[in-house]
């Protein structure tokens, strides 16, 4: 693994320096302060339950959705594409560690803009001038919550770009991907046939398997080690698959 | 790893990609210091060849070593050895010069000491230092070529592989990279292939000819023109009574001396005849004496044709061609 350093770093400052990822963050940024101001709003108009910051989290989906397929859509798509992984692969490299390298740079890039959603806490803060507002706890379990389910949604893009040279196709991928780890696994749950007798171990099994249930553990600051593996393991299984991917592409190449 | 083992040898080696044989048990082998031209017309398994070499493709079937070490079984040490060029020469487009080259350094385990020394060092050879800073995507194409030959020289591996390095440079770069592949000569193995025939000529010691997976013709240029010719040719124009009398006096000057084809004679009555001959020695001198003091004929012109690459590249692809249908006819 000494080359996985080489290209994290390279990849990391090829990030950086592209303008597309400013752009990127600047509109991730206006999408959700726009969240975050709706969701003040709705607090200066009427008490409420819950914390702002859980009620913020609640959205997450949205930027998944949109920002994982956007930053990993690229990495082994495009590069297959433009021929430079033939000439990455006959440097002394294995496939883990370019497989890992990428995707630990779009997680740091994930991580970042998730942190500087931060900002919009501070600025609360600073201006409200009421520490009430600000639960520390949700907040610390939100984004406790972004950065453990970050590393299968990020894992899930890298895999999808792994499988196809065209960046288009591995983003409406991933997107379907994450659509369905997020969304499609709550409306299956919902289904009837789940609350036959026979149906059981299905039914406990999706209900361990709902990100909305483990957000709001997250939030409520229960941190469940099974939750934790479900999604270290749904990570490395994608890893390995896109480690798989893209020696299978070149075997058959 | 034995200093004796050749730098690279191959046998029988076999591809085949989902039914259709790209390579079919290819076998040579290229000495230390030695650079091989690899020639032959589009598909016929020159780029699969190269790569199967680098360790980036796995072979069907056959044997491959590179300074005796097999690339199917160690590839991770092939990869130490050899410094390659894909075909089309792919680059990240948005890295400066200095920064891709200072990557793969990282990457082909160049300590980080030697690095900037040795990365000054390549940038004078393939005189790159003046857009060393530039982005790779806005140079033009001779210069994005030779950050490619930059890159794989880098590290110094004993072999280099070049998949078309002179494509799409005009003839001053192509002076600069053939003066650049030269200048490897002796210290590293290097095989390139093209389809330039007059460069791989000049630059190359030793060409091999594939043609639909197999290897049609390999040697020297020299040894090559000999071996598809079997002759030495003479382009002649003359005017007289040629048919009746010029086999007969040109039997008598040498007896392998023939005709080998004759042209319609002009206004001034002059044919243009090529004449063969199994001699290698010249014979132009003692041909034109005999002629031009002979008074049935008049001799216009007589040279020595020199069969260029390009004749024999084409006589042996063809010739690969009928050996390679002979059996499905039959």
């Amino acid at each position: 693994m000494r080359h996985f350093t080489t290209i994290l770093s390279h990849e990391i400052r090829m990030l950086l320096v592209n303008a597309s990822t400013y752009i990127a963050a600047v509109l991730f940024l206006f999408v959700m302060g726009f969240i975050f101001s709706g969701v003040l709003e709705s607090y200066s108009a009427a008490p409420q339950e819950t914390s702002p910051a859980s009620v913020f989290f609640q959205l997450f989906w949205l930027p998944v959705w949109f920002m994982v397929p956007l930053l990993t859509m690229k990495c082994l798509a495009e590069e297959r594409r433009l021929g430079t992984l033939e000439t990455l692969f006959t440097a002394p490299v294995s496939t883990t560690e370019v497989v890992l390298g990428k995707y630990f740079a779009a997680y740091f890039l994930y991580l970042l803009l998730w942190a500087s959603t931060g900002g919009f806490f501070y600025i609360l803060h600073h201006f409200a001038g009421d520490t009430r507002f600000i639960d520390l706890g949700p907040l610390m379990g939100g984004y406790l919550f972004i950065a453990v389910s970050g590393l299968l949604y990020v894992s899930l893009g890298v895999f999808a770009s792994s499988l196809t040279r065209h960046q288009a196709v591995a983003g409406i991928f991933a997107f379907a991907m994450l659509f369905g780890i997020t969304i499609g696994l709550r409306f299956v749950s919902t289904l009837e046939v789940l609350n036959l007798e026979t149906m059981a171990p299905f039914r406990a099994a999706i209900d361990y398997t709902l990100v909305f249930h483990h957000l709001d553990d997250f939030t409520r600051g229960v941190v469940d080690t099974r939750q934790l593996l479900f999604y270290v393991s749904g990570t490395v299984i994608a890893l390995i698959f896109s480690i798989l991917g893209v020696e299978a592409k070149l075997i058959h190449s | 790893m034995s200093d004796a083992s050749p730098a690279i040898e191959v046998r029988d080696l076999v591809k085949i990609y989902s039914g259709h044989t790209a390579v079919s048990k290819i076998s040579f082998t290229v000495a230390r210091g030695e650079i091989l031209g690899f020639l032959g017309p589009n598909g016929a398994g020159k780029s699969t060849t190269m790569r199967i070499l680098t360790g980036y493709l796995p072979a069907t079937a056959g044997e491959v070593n590179v300074c005796g070490v097999p690339v199917a079984s160690r590839s991770a040490e092939i990869k130490k050895l050899i410094g390659y060029m894909p075909e089309n020469n792919p680059l990240p487009e948005d890295m400066r010069v200095s920064e891709y080259l200072h990557f793969r350094g990282r990457l082909k385990e160049i300590p980080r000491r030697k690095l900037s020394l040795r990365l000054d060092e390549v940038l004078e050879l393939c005189d790159l230092t003046r857009v060393r800073h530039r982005i790779i995507g806005k140079l033009s194409k001779g210069f994005r070529q030779r950050v490619g030959i930059a890159e794989a020289i880098l590290a110094e591996p004993p072999v280099i592989i070049m998949d078309e390095p002179t494509i799409g440079l005009d003839p001053h770069q192509i002076l600069i990279v053939r003066d650049l592949i030269a200048s490897l000569r002796g210290r590293m193995t290097v095989i390139i292939s093209s389809h330039i025939l007059p460069e791989i000529e000049m630059t190359c010691d030793r060409v091999l000819i594939i043609n639909q997976g197999r290897v049609v013709a390999a040697g020297t240029p020299a040894d090559l023109r000999r071996e598809v010719f079997g002759q030495s040719r003479y382009h002649l124009e003359i005017a007289g009574e040629i048919a009746a009398t010029l086999p007969a006096a040109l039997t008598q000057i040498e007896p392998t001396l023939h005709i080998a084809s004759s042209g319609e004679p002009d206004a001034a009555g002059f044919r243009k005849l090529i004449l063969t001959s199994a001699r290698e020695d010249d014979l132009g001198d003692t041909l034109l004496h005999a002629l031009a003091t002979d008074g049935r004929f008049r001799v216009r012109a007589l040279n020595r044709a020199q069969p260029s690459l390009e004749d024999v590249f084409l006589a042996a692809t063809k010739r690969g061609w009928e050996t390679v249908d002979a059996p499905a006819s039959k």
